[in-house]
């Protein structure tokens, strides 16, 4: 089945451009790092619809073990990124 | 010895956990740590001059299973360079925290941030580069935001979402390589790699990630807030060793794997962003008020001079000039890392004694920290690339370059630059020497003084008398990865 895998391949491109665009676009934190963690999910999404080598053959394990760190380190990165955005709001509580 | 190589990151990454875990042993396990770093650096270094550069993987896999390492003379110069500033600043830190909490934080963080630069200078696979990289941002960030400051915390936000763009675009172009060429080790990917649209689109992620993250203009916009909010021992590691390390990216990559991509356009391109930092840099820290904004500027202006040498290596063809080139550009980049680390470290020695570092109000620092100020003097003469630091060649060999393919605008822009650095450095030290009445001693904090003069000094007389072998010690950095 090419054809759906060419779907989410394309698809994760699409979310990735377009949470970019959000991500340079905004100047909310919060909407910042939810727009890297959805172009995140995006590469994610593309490096996972290569593995897929047809129903009769196993997936290809080195994009889904790229993809796991990369879920790790995103998952990391937002927990630093909210910490960040919370202390700043309790030591300056006019901004967020 | 070629195991010494694990101990480069292992080390730090063993410290860091049982500093969480016995924070009060933290001090004392750290520094064994470091310890261990410098000697297995220099066992590398040694096994570097004598066999040549090595390949290893880890635990004994075979290729393509195993995590690969891969050393040469940059690489082993960039390990030795990395650990004798971390042994300067970590022993410089031991006396800089009067916080309790802060302490606790920084050892972990730092021993974390010394494995990723470790690691990123022995990776030999795109992957382990990708998560040496967030785990180095991720470490800077809460490295920067660690004493609590508001105007840290916000330095430390914009860092980290510039950090994940930076990281993001890297990722990408990292799966890119995966689709197209179906592995990520850098010598099986130099050996398949050709010049089309699709590699093109890689080669522009990869770079743009890495150009992000050394803060070349127009991508240093977070630098300054950064490395002046944060704590002066952050700053020096941020300044010399974590900047360093994606321009040492940047030239390893550019002069080996992407190598087939390199044009007129792509030199220029980079000696332009090059010249733009240079002047931005040069002209922003003149008129800085304070000390550590000043040298963050200057670390701008720095990679400005990196960059512009990069251009020029890129340009010129294969042979004698542009291996000598290759060799000015990295002992450019090694002094500007001792340089810049003891500039920060005196820093915060000023700024702990004084309570500011506003530059107009440092007069009597001549008296009252006469040996910092002689660090900052020295730090200055590097940095300004005065004979005979090892700056003064590295510049020395970027001019005569330049003036050989005969790009007079770059001159100008090199002397201009050099200018610049000299008038900031200048005006600081006119601040400095200012005289005030007052008693005087010598050595005020010696824990944190020495290793700091220490830096200094290695930048403006060592590299320039022990320069020679430098080259030498390159030659064994030919070849695409093995």
């Amino acid at each position: 089945m090419l054809s759906t895998q060419l779907i989410y391949g394309i698809a994760g491109i699409v979310l990735f451009v377009l949470s970019l665009r959000v991500a340079f676009s905004t100047e909310l934190f919060l909407r910042q790092v939810l727009a890297i963690n959805v172009a995140g999910a995006g590469l994610f999404l593309t490096l996972l619809s290569v593995a897929f080598k047809g129903l009769e053959q196993p997936a290809d394990p080195i994009p889904q073990a790229l993809v796991l760190t990369g879920i790790v380190v995103a998952f990391s990165a937002t927990a630093l990124a909210l910490a960040l955005g919370k202390k700043l709001a309790e030591n300056s509580p006019d901004e967020r | 010895m070629n195991d010494s190589l694990i101990w480069l990151f292992a080390a730090p990454l063993l410290a860091s956990l049982l500093s969480v875990l016995l924070p009060r042993k933290a001090v004392l396990i750290c520094l064994f740590a470091v310890s261990i770093t410098l000697i297995s650096s220099l066992i590398v270094l040694s096994t570097v001059i004598e066999s040549g550069a090595f390949y290893y993987a880890l635990s004994g896999w075979q290729t393509g299973l195993a995590i690969s390492l891969y050393v040469d003379g940059l690489s082993a110069l960039m390990l030795v360079m990395t650990a004798i500033i971390a042994t300067a600043i970590s022993i410089y830190a031991t006396a800089y925290f009067h916080n309790a909490e802060q302490q606790r934080f920084y050892w972990p963080l730092w021993m974390m941030l010394l494995c990723a630069l470790n690691v990123l200078f022995i990776a030999a696979d795109l992957f382990n580069l990708y998560v040496g990289l967030e785990l180095l941002g991720l470490t800077a960030v809460a490295l920067t935001a660690i004493d609590g400051k508001p105007e840290a915390i916000r330095a430390a936000i914009r860092y980290l979402v510039v950090g994940l763009l930076g990281s993001l675009a890297f990722l990408a172009g990292v799966s890119l390589v995966y689709t197209a060429y179906g592995t990520l080790d850098i010598a099986a990917i130099s050996e398949q790699i050709q010049v089309n649209f699709y590699s093109g689109l890689i080669v522009t992620f990869i770079t743009i990630g890495l150009i992000i993250k050394t803060a070349l203009f127009p991508m240093h916009f977070w630098l300054p807030m950064a490395h002046a909010n944060a704590p002066a021992v952050v700053s020096a590691a941020l300044s010399a060793l974590v900047i360093k390390v994606a321009f040492y990216l940047i030239i390893r990559l550019w002069l080996e794997l992407f190598s087939d991509f390199n044009n007129v356009g792509i030199s220029y391109l980079f000696s332009t962003l090059g010249a733009l930092a240079i002047l931005w840099g040069g002209w922003n820290a003149l008129h800085a008020q304070r000390l550590k904004l000043l040298a963050a500027y200057s670390t701008i202006a720095q990679i400005g001079f990196l960059f512009m040498a990069l251009g020029m290596i890129l340009l010129l063809p294969d042979g004698e000039v542009r291996n000598t080139l290759i060799g000015g550009t990295v002992i450019l980049a090694i002094t500007h890392g001792f340089a810049k680390s003891a500039l920060f470290l005196a820093a915060g020695i000023i700024q702990q004694h004084a309570g500011h570092d506003r530059i107009n109000e440092l007069s009597g620092t001549a008296q009252r920290l006469p040996i910092t100020t002689f660090t900052l003097t020295l730090a200055g003469v590097a940095l300004i690339g005065l004979p005979p630091s090892g700056a003064f060649l590295g510049k020395w060999y970027l001019i005569s370059s330049v003036v050989a393919e005969g790009l007079w605008l770059w001159v100008a822009i090199i002397l201009i630059g050099s200018l610049l650095s000299a008038a900031y450095i200048f005006r600081l030290l006119g601040h400095a020497f200012g005289r005030i009445e007052r008693p005087k001693r010598l050595l005020a904090i010696g824990r944190e003084e020495v290793p700091a003069l220490l830096l200094a000094l290695t930048a403006t007389l060592l590299l320039a008398f022990t320069a020679a072998p430098l080259w030498s010690i390159l030659e064994n950095a030919s070849g695409v990865y093995g």
